[in-house]
């Protein structure tokens, strides 16, 4: 009985999840377009393009071989799989043992390493400059985030998701330099691996500096609906990261009850929403950067991830 | 097992001297790859049968050859039945690949005979327990390999790759040879069994350390002593480079292993400083040259180099953790350093097999000639896709898990006590990310340059699908890869027995636990499962695939690309690899290879095509092999007088060295 | 002294180690004095927690000195500088953001190992600051070093004043009057060094040193 529980709780992360990802995405267009002085929108707009694509026919490129066509379905359950495994109501559910914080950084890289392909496999000059710049921003963005989760492991003893946003809940862990530093190094990358400004402009489909939808040039139909819904999510996954490392109060404990899920969820939402509107604000007030900029962007973000390992790894001795 | 193990030699040596009899004949090449196969597969199974049952200590075997005094010493325990199991894993595909590859061979007779002794070299390394054995193996091993290197001779490159080949392979040989002097003493005991266990004073610990990373680093193609490693192992035929990347670095892998860890015994704690040092520098440096190659199994040469330097970085955390007596720790970082042993020898294995089938295919190492190939070759493609994600350290596959118990070790070393190590390891945990994040990087471009797009040239318009034993070979490689990536369990308590030999410690068992999850240290520290997490992505594909498919549009209209409404025929507009490689060039490459762009654009109405030229210079290649080359040239001009003169100034320099040898011996004290 | 004390402190002072990497990294001439100025509020609200947190009134002085005078009178009087030399467009080639930013990790690390090591006994409160403090005279010195333009070498200059002042508040029973003197110094130093930049504007009409190199010879 506790176990059909457990996975009826699993299973509804995986359903919320999934059916959050474009609300987040049409809320933050939503604001920004209120920030802009604009209507914008309806925040159900997401919803409504996803069903619009889904139902026209898929236009493939001549030369398009299995991959383009395999590519999207694999990203979206790579980045599925991946946002499953982030605490979001609750933490503890029963699969969340069977990837840690550095195995949920390689699903996503994965996704990507399948994306990237995809963008250089009709072969046009759009889809390769996308995808070199998109592997030239990975190539710093891992290694920060990978210094950032040695960070976090460091503090809280461990790379289990649930372990460490247990651990964060508690008031005995205090301020911390290197926790500082692990925040904004992690807000960092989720912007340049979200693709949003000041690293790439999600609106722009014109522009010779463009990222990701360089890559995603040739997609049409339910294929492209497929690799909206994976952006969609990992932009959910990365608030919910955030959310759950830095502000985890709130979240259900595993064997607590039903109330506490609610309380779970509501508290989930109020952080969405909140990590929404700060992405929106922080998005309208700056400029996007030049593409040769950005390395210096996340150089920094690595840095800063390095600095916070280095003075966990010295602080341990004191 | 020994005696099995060396009976499979023995028929290898046999096929040695087949080969040289029926080089020339048709009938030569399935004879000699096929009992190669069989010994091969009969030397794996008992090595894994070594390895689920560790013989007695009394296996050793002596056989009456070498020094009379001392005999031939071979023996088997945890250690190199685990390499043994590698080797001949590695070697027993290479000959199922040559079946079918062999036939495009134009010198078969320049193969056929060294293929066999290679592979016997290789296994002799292993089992030997002696300092002499080990040496002649080792020296037996090198010299075959030249030799497959110099099978296409007649190619300059491959002329110079073979010299500088022979140069560097003296050079690591004489380092381990004084390695193995150092360790045998005054005394003279060659036998491994009486090196273990000798006290030994603090600087000749750390001359031997120092030799057996210069002798077993060379071999393996550690940065700095890699130079010839991307020359040579491209040069030979596929199979063999596959071999060489995949397998003798192994073997290097394993000298160094053997030497440090076990016959050594305790080394001072900054030893593991100077590994890891060595080891960060070579995985992220291979991984940046490989990233600026367009020979595609040149880049495979130089990605073998960032592996390498993975293992090394793991080696040398085993040895931090060692030193201080954290044997829980070591065993983790040991294992890891193993587990990528294995598994970078079955996905380099396959991406070099995968070359193989492509330059069959189209006569062409060049991926800028290249393109469109997953049309024409579906079953190489899908199957070097497979090991360009396992190589990318991505999961499901195998590549990851290694690298994911590497950055578990990673985490363990807060509790070191020196500060050296406390500050250099974060760093070095920094440098492996980066070497993995930029791997990926590398493949998307090996892979998406070779086999995705357009066909950038006729050869690889008219490319075909390869043999079905070549074919074969690959699959059952990426079979391997899937099945160390998602069940990695099993291995790592295959693995225990070798890491109790080496550090004197090993991890948790990993049979125990449900679900066939891997937990380095408790379950609430990390946890990974690759059978959960291949599932969980196999089934949320297969769901979107049907409800999209069921509920949704099915329909699919072929058309022109799209393209920004400008698609252009000629393939090339496409991105090369050289433009692929540009960004990452400019960030990177810029600072470590000083790599400058220069465009000269002539003015307009000059009907001249603009150039782009981008200059790089190796740092290595310039700083500290030019000037040690130019001083060999110049002190050999300066010797070159010595060849004319008369017989009585011999006679009295023979006299002279005859008069200051015996006035050394006469001051000694 | 409680936990949260010590968390505080901590933070304060890993904040201006932040801030220093912020002003590396920064090549505008406006956002580097602004981000100098956030340096200087960090360093006021730190050294006003260690007077709460040793209790010594007399620190709170020098944090009301720090916040008037490198907080706001000098980002100012430099703004004025720079308009008024008509640079503030000028974007500084710096010798490449990411080996600086290398270059002052290990700074870091150099200074924790050797400040760690070397005050076993001291309380850890102090030990931290004292780690902190030395990190950010270390980094204030190689901005000095990695900047052509003048100005943004003073900016260098007066980050590294700002670690001296956390390392004095750090460190117990450091007088008042020793504060108040290094902040006048600090003082004239700027006015001096204010004068040159003007000097130097009128005589080579830049202020990019590379020029002053050029005069003595040096460079090509």
């Amino acid at each position: 009985m506790a176990l059909i529980l457990d996975l009826l709780v699993q299973g509804a992360q995986m359903a919320v999840v999934l059916l959050l990802a474009p609300l987040l995405t049409g809320f933050v267009r939503k604001i920004k377009a209120r920030l802009q002085r604009r209507r914008g929108a309806s925040v159900l707009q997401p919803y409504r393009d996803l069903a619009r694509l889904l139902r026209k026919e898929a236009v493939v490129a001549e030369n398009a071989s299995w991959l383009f066509r395999a590519a999207p379905y694999l990203m979206v359950a790579a980045t599925w799989v991946a946002a499953a495994l982030v605490p979001t109501f609750a933490t503890g559910l029963i699969f969340s043992w069977s990837a840690d914080l550095i195995a949920i950084i390689a699903l996503l890289g994965s996704a990507r390493f399948f994306l990237a392909l995809a963008g250089m496999d009709v072969g046009t000059s759009f889809g390769g400059i996308g995808a070199s710049r998109e592997m030239m921003i990975a190539s710093l963005a891992e290694p920060a985030m990978l210094l950032i989760v040695f960070t976090l492991a460091l503090t809280a003893g461990s790379t289990q998701l649930a372990t460490i946003a247990e651990l964060f809940t508690r008031p005995e862990v205090g301020l911390r330099v290197s926790l500082g530093l692990a925040l904004v190094a992690l807000v960092m990358v989720a912007i340049a691996e979200n693709g949003r400004i000041p690293i790439d402009n999600p609106a722009t489909h014109l522009e010779l500096t463009m990222v990701h939808e360089a890559m995603v040039l040739e997609y049409s139909g339910r294929h492209l609906a497929m690799i909206e819904l994976a952006a969609s999510l990992k932009l959910l996954l990365y608030v919910s990261l955030i959310a759950a490392l830095f502000v985890p109060w709130g979240l259900a404990l595993p064997g607590t009850g039903g109330g506490a899920y609610a309380v779970g969820l509501v508290t989930y939402l109020a952080k969405l929403a909140v990590g929404g509107v700060l992405l929106a604000v922080f998005e309208t007030s700056i400029a996007k950067m030049r593409v040769f900029r950005v390395p210096e962007f996340l150089g920094a973000a690595l840095m800063l991830g390095l600095l916070g390992t280095l003075l966990l790894f010295v602080s341990r001795s004191l | 097992m020994t005696v099995v193990s060396l009976a499979c030699v023995a028929v290898l040596l046999a096929t040695a001297v087949v080969g040289m009899a029926a080089g020339r004949h048709p009938a030569g090449r399935p004879l000699v790859y096929g009992l190669g196969l069989v010994a091969t597969v009969v030397a794996f199974g008992s090595a894994v049968a070594a390895m689920v049952a560790p013989p007695a200590a009394a296996s050793e075997v002596v056989l009456p050859l070498g020094l009379p005094w001392l005999g031939a010493h071979f023996r088997i325990d945890a250690l190199s039945a685990f390499f043994l199991a590698v080797v001949n894993l590695g070697a027993a595909f290479a000959c199922l690949y040559g079946l079918g590859y062999g036939r495009h061979e134009e010198a078969p007779h320049r193969v056929l005979p060294f293929l066999p002794a290679f592979l016997a070299g290789m296994n002799l390394v292993v089992m030997a327990a002696d300092a002499f054995g080990f040496l002649l193996s080792w020296e037996f091993m090198s010299l075959a390999s030249w030799a497959l290197v110099l099978a296409h001779h007649r190619d300059p490159e491959n002329g110079h790759a073979g010299y500088v080949y022979l140069v560097m392979a003296s050079f690591g040989t004489l380092a381990l040879l004084l390695t193995l002097g150092l360790l045998a003493g005054p005394d003279g005991g060659y036998a491994f069994a009486a090196m273990r266990g000798v006290e030994r004073e603090a600087g000749m610990a750390t001359l031997v350390l120092v030799l057996a990373l210069i002798g077993a680093g060379s071999k393996a193609g550690l940065v700095p002593l890699h130079v010839w490693l991307p020359l040579a192992h491209p040069a030979a035929p596929s199979h063999v480079s596959a071999l060489m990347s995949g397998v003798m670095t192994k073997v290097a892998i394993y000298g160094f292993v053997r030497i440090v860890f076990d016959l050594l015994g305790p080394s001072p704690w900054w030893s593991g400083m100077v590994v890891l040092a060595i080891g960060g520098a070579s995985a992220v440096l291979g991984v940046l040259y490989a990233l600026m190659q367009t020979d595609l199994k040149r880049l495979l040469a130089y990605s073998t180099i960032e592996n390498v330097g993975i293992v090394f970085v793991a080696l040398g955390l085993a040895l931090a953790f060692r030193s201080n007596g954290m044997a829980l720790a070591a065993a983790l970082a040991f294992t890891a350093a193993l587990l990528h042993v294995l598994n970078h020898s079955l996905f380099k294995s396959l991406l070099f097999f995968g070359a193989g089938a492509v330059l069959s295919a189209t006569h062409e190492r060049n991926v800028e000639r290249l393109g469109g190939l997953i049309h024409r070759m579906p079953a190489t493609s899908a199957l070097f896709l497979v090991g360009c994600v396992a190589i990318s350290a991505l999961p499901p596959l195998n590549g990851f898990v290694s690298e994911w118990l590497a950055f578990q070790a990673v985490l363990q070393s807060p509790e070191l006590p020196q500060w050296g190590l406390r500050i250099m390891v974060p760093a070095v945990g920094g440098l492996l990310a980066l070497a993995a994040a930029l791997a990926g990087a590398c493949f998307v471009r090996a892979f998406g340059i070779t086999f995705l797009g357009r066909p950038r040239s006729a050869a690889a318009e008219a490319a075909h699908e390869v043999d079905r034993l070549s074919i074969a070979a690959m699959a059952g490689l990426g079979v391997l890869c899937l099945l160390a990536g998602i069940l990695p369990g099993t291995l790592i308590d295959a693995l225990a027995p070798a890491a109790e030999l080496a550090v004197g410690g090993r991890m948790p068992a990993q049979q125990a636990v449900d679900w066939l999850t891997i937990v380095p240290i408790a379950e609430s520290r990390s946890s990974y499962n690759g059978l959960l997490v291949f599932l969980f992505i196999a089934a949320s594909a297969s769901l979107a695939v049907l409800a999209i498919h069921r509920f949704a549009s099915r329909a699919v209209r072929r058309a022109p690309a799209w393209d920004c409404g400008f698609p252009v025929p000629s393939p090339d507009t496409q991105y090369t690899a050289g433009s692929f490689a540009q960004p990452i060039r400019r960030v990177f490459a810029s600072m470590a290879f000083r790599a400058r762009e220069r465009v000269e654009m002539p003015p307009p109405g000059d009907p001249r095509p603009a150039r782009l030229t981008v200059e790089m210079h190796d740092p290595v290649w310039d700083w500290l092999y030019a000037p040690v080359a130019a001083a060999v040239g110049w002190i050999a001009d300066r010797m070159n007088r010595l060849q004319f003169l008369t017989i009585r100034r011999y006679l009295g320099m023979v006299f002279l060295s005859l008069v200051g040898l015996l006035m050394v011996i006469a001051l000694w004290p | 002294m409680g936990d949260l004390t010590f968390d505080i402190a901590h933070m304060l002072a890993g904040g201006l180690v932040l801030l220093s990497f912020v002003m590396l990294y920064q090549d505008r001439l406006y956002a580097l004095l602004n981000v100098y100025a956030l340096h200087a509020v960090v360093l006021a609200a730190s050294v006003a927690w260690q007077a709460f947190a040793q209790d010594a009134p007399h620190l709170y002085v020098t944090a009301a000195i720090a916040l008037a005078f490198k907080a706001v009178v000098i980002p100012t009087a430099l703004h004025r500088i720079i308009r008024r030399l008509g640079i503030h467009r000028e974007i500084e080639t710096v010798g490449g953001v990411g080996p600086t930013m290398l270059a002052g990790m290990g700074l870091v690390a150099l200074s924790l190992a050797v400040m760690l090591r070397i005050t076993p006994e001291a309380e850890p409160l102090a030990r931290e600051d004292l780690a902190f403090a030395l990190s950010v005279v270390l980094l204030g010195l190689l901005m000095m070093v990695t900047r052509r333009n003048a100005v943004s070498q003073v900016v260098g200059f007066m980050s590294l004043e700002n670690g001296l002042v956390l390392a004095a508040a750090g460190a117990k029973g450091m007088p008042l009057v020793v504060e108040i003197s290094v902040a006048f110094s600090i003082l004239i130093a700027f006015i001096v060094i204010g004068i040159f930049l003007f000097r130097i504007r009128e005589r080579f009409d830049t202020v990019d040193l590379h020029a002053l190199d050029r005069f003595r010879g040096e460079r090509r």
